[in-house]
């Protein structure tokens, strides 16, 4: 496994926001986590990238267990994250906000490599973060964890507040990573979004995962949609 | 016995009085810098900013008097300080970052009645002069009288600062990790910058630069021990002025502030110091960001 959640129990000051979520991931694949706002989607992710260090359980990236360690050592093992409000540095520009976190490895990810795969990018290189529209500082917020170079790239509702043809673009865009062999998991409410990207999912309420599968069954599962993904 | 003096002086002397305007800045500009750079990344306040000023001004009066070599004092002092600044920051100012913040401003607070005190035991309570180096004493000729030579080559120094510290923010890489580390810790983090270390180095740069002043402003005083929280006061003006954050708005608050006490203590000698602090509090009640303060 690449990475292996185990029974993790998160808090947010008194509140149990994590009450035992595991899930795992192999290398190369896509998953998803499928739930209502406030289920806990993001609470997972940050706990797996170290924002929030989980009370109890394990989580362990490739062979190692990252739950006690900081955000930045946990980039460097491979895992990138693509925050939901996306989050860009408003007073840098396109260009800055990939080159200031570029690692140069060989191979790797570089600014001129990211303009090549996502040519839309370098139109707006010289645009500062706040300039941006929404859609387009989406696209950024997607491409920029490339540049660390991960293997495993942490999604949180990408689909999020963007206008219908925004999303096809970042699900075109998600499909390029996909293609460059990272591996993806997804956080979702939009089930049809989530659909076309990953192969298999959890389903997540209350802190809690209810049901895990492929999404072959679960789209025929009615009871369950209807109970824990319709709004 | 009017407050508002209004003397007939030759229009020259107002030039002196803009070039005297200049070098406050340049130790406005010092002060200020650090506790905006330290508070844009560190969220931290630190009110013992002028006591790391004061570590370095009587350094340098301790070096001066064992070497006479001032221009070793531009060097080494600031760098006392950093060590000064960095012990500060890894085992004292680290242990704040995840509480309430009013611990840091007692703990920073607390720091400067301890950093005067051991300045008092170490070299007592009477004022210490510091001689510049010799080619810096004298006065040039300008407009047909004299002006210090020291003055000017403050004034050179602490632009040349500002401009130094501009370019290292925008133009380096370094610079504009630190700019983006500033604006979101968590996500920089998350992208693999080391914040901690970058915690160790903005707080190392700011007492750098409270060191450098310490070297540079103490020919023009008396060192003493109320010269810390003396100047704290007006540096923090300076930054509620030009938004806490931003070097620009340090060095623009700075000039304002410096012209402020240069040209009060010509006309209102008695009230100069009130001009600084109207300011500041029209500034915190119609743009409490400040003139150059990032929108939160």
């Amino acid at each position: 496994m690449m990475l292996e959640v185990n029974d993790i129990h998160t808090y947010y000051g008194m509140s149990h926001i994590l009450q035992g979520i595991s899930l795992d991931l192999r290398e190369g694949e896509v998953i998803c986590l499928l739930g209502r706002n406030g289920a806990g989607k993001s609470t997972t992710i940050r706990s797996i990238m170290g924002f929030v260090h989980p009370a109890s359980g394990s989580i362990t990236y490739e062979g190692e267990d990252i739950s006690r360690m900081e955000p930045f050592e946990i980039c460097r093992r491979g895992i990138g994250y693509v925050p939901q409000e996306r989050r860009i540095f408003p007073t840098l520009t396109v260009q800055d906000n990939l080159e200031v976190i570029e690692r140069k490895t060989e191979g790797g990810w570089t600014v001129e490599k990211i303009f090549n795969t996502f040519p839309i990018l370098e139109g707006l290189k010289n645009r500062t973060g706040r300039h941006l529209s929404g859609g387009e500082q989406q696209i950024l917020a997607v491409a920029r964890p490339l540049m660390t170079n991960p293997k495993l790239l942490l999604l949180d509702e990408p689909s999020e507040g963007l206008a219908p043809l925004i999303v096809k673009a970042i699900e075109e865009l998600i499909h390029e990573i996909i293609k460059a062999g990272i591996s993806v998991l997804l956080a979702e409410q939009n089930m049809r979004f989530a659909m076309r990207v990953a192969k298999r999912g959890y389903i997540i309420d209350k802190g809690m995962i209810h049901h895990q599968g492929s999404f072959e069954e679960l789209k025929e599962d009615k009871e369950i949609i209807g109970k824990y993904l319709a709004v | 016995m009017g407050f508002i003096t209004i003397p007939s002086i030759p229009g020259h002397i107002y030039f002196y009085f803009f070039l005297n305007g200049l070098a406050n800045t340049t130790c406005y500009f010092l002060l200020a810098a650090g506790l905006s750079l330290v508070f844009g990344l560190l969220g931290v306040f630190n009110f013992a900013q002028g006591s790391f000023f004061m570590i370095g001004a009587y350094f340098t009066y301790q070096l001066v008097h064992w070497t006479q070599n001032f221009w070793l004092c531009l060097f080494v002092s600031p760098f006392v300080v950093v060590i000064v600044g960095i012990l500060v920051e890894r085992y004292l100012i680290r242990y704040t970052y995840k509480i309430n913040i009013n611990f840091q401003l007692l703990l920073t607070f607390g720091l400067i009645l301890v950093i005067e005190d051991t300045i008092r035991l170490i070299w007592g309570v009477q004022w210490r002069t510091v001689e510049e180096a010799d080619i810096l004493k004298g006065i040039i000729p300008i407009f047909g009288g004299g002006y210090p030579v020291y003055n000017i080559f403050h004034t050179v120094m602490g632009i040349s600062v500002f401009v130094a510290l501009w370019l290292f923010l925008n133009k380096t890489k370094y610079g504009k990790i630190i700019v983006a580390a500033a604006s979101d810790k968590e996500l920089a983090s998350s992208l693999g910058i080391n914040v901690p270390r970058l915690y160790v180095f903005v707080f190392a740069l700011g007492s750098w630069l409270a060191g450098l002043m310490g070297v540079l402003h103490g020919p023009l005083i008396n060192i003493n021990l109320d010269m810390g929280h003396e100047y704290i006061m007006d540096a923090f003006a300076v930054v509620v002025l030009g938004g806490l954050g931003s070097i620009t708005g340090a060095f623009v608050g700075s000039l304002i502030i410096g012209q402020i006490r240069a040209f009060g203590i010509l006309y209102v000698p008695y009230f100069e110091r009130i001009f600084m602090y109207v300011l500041m509090m029209v500034i915190l009640i119609w743009r409490p960001r400040g003139l150059f303060g990032e929108k939160t």
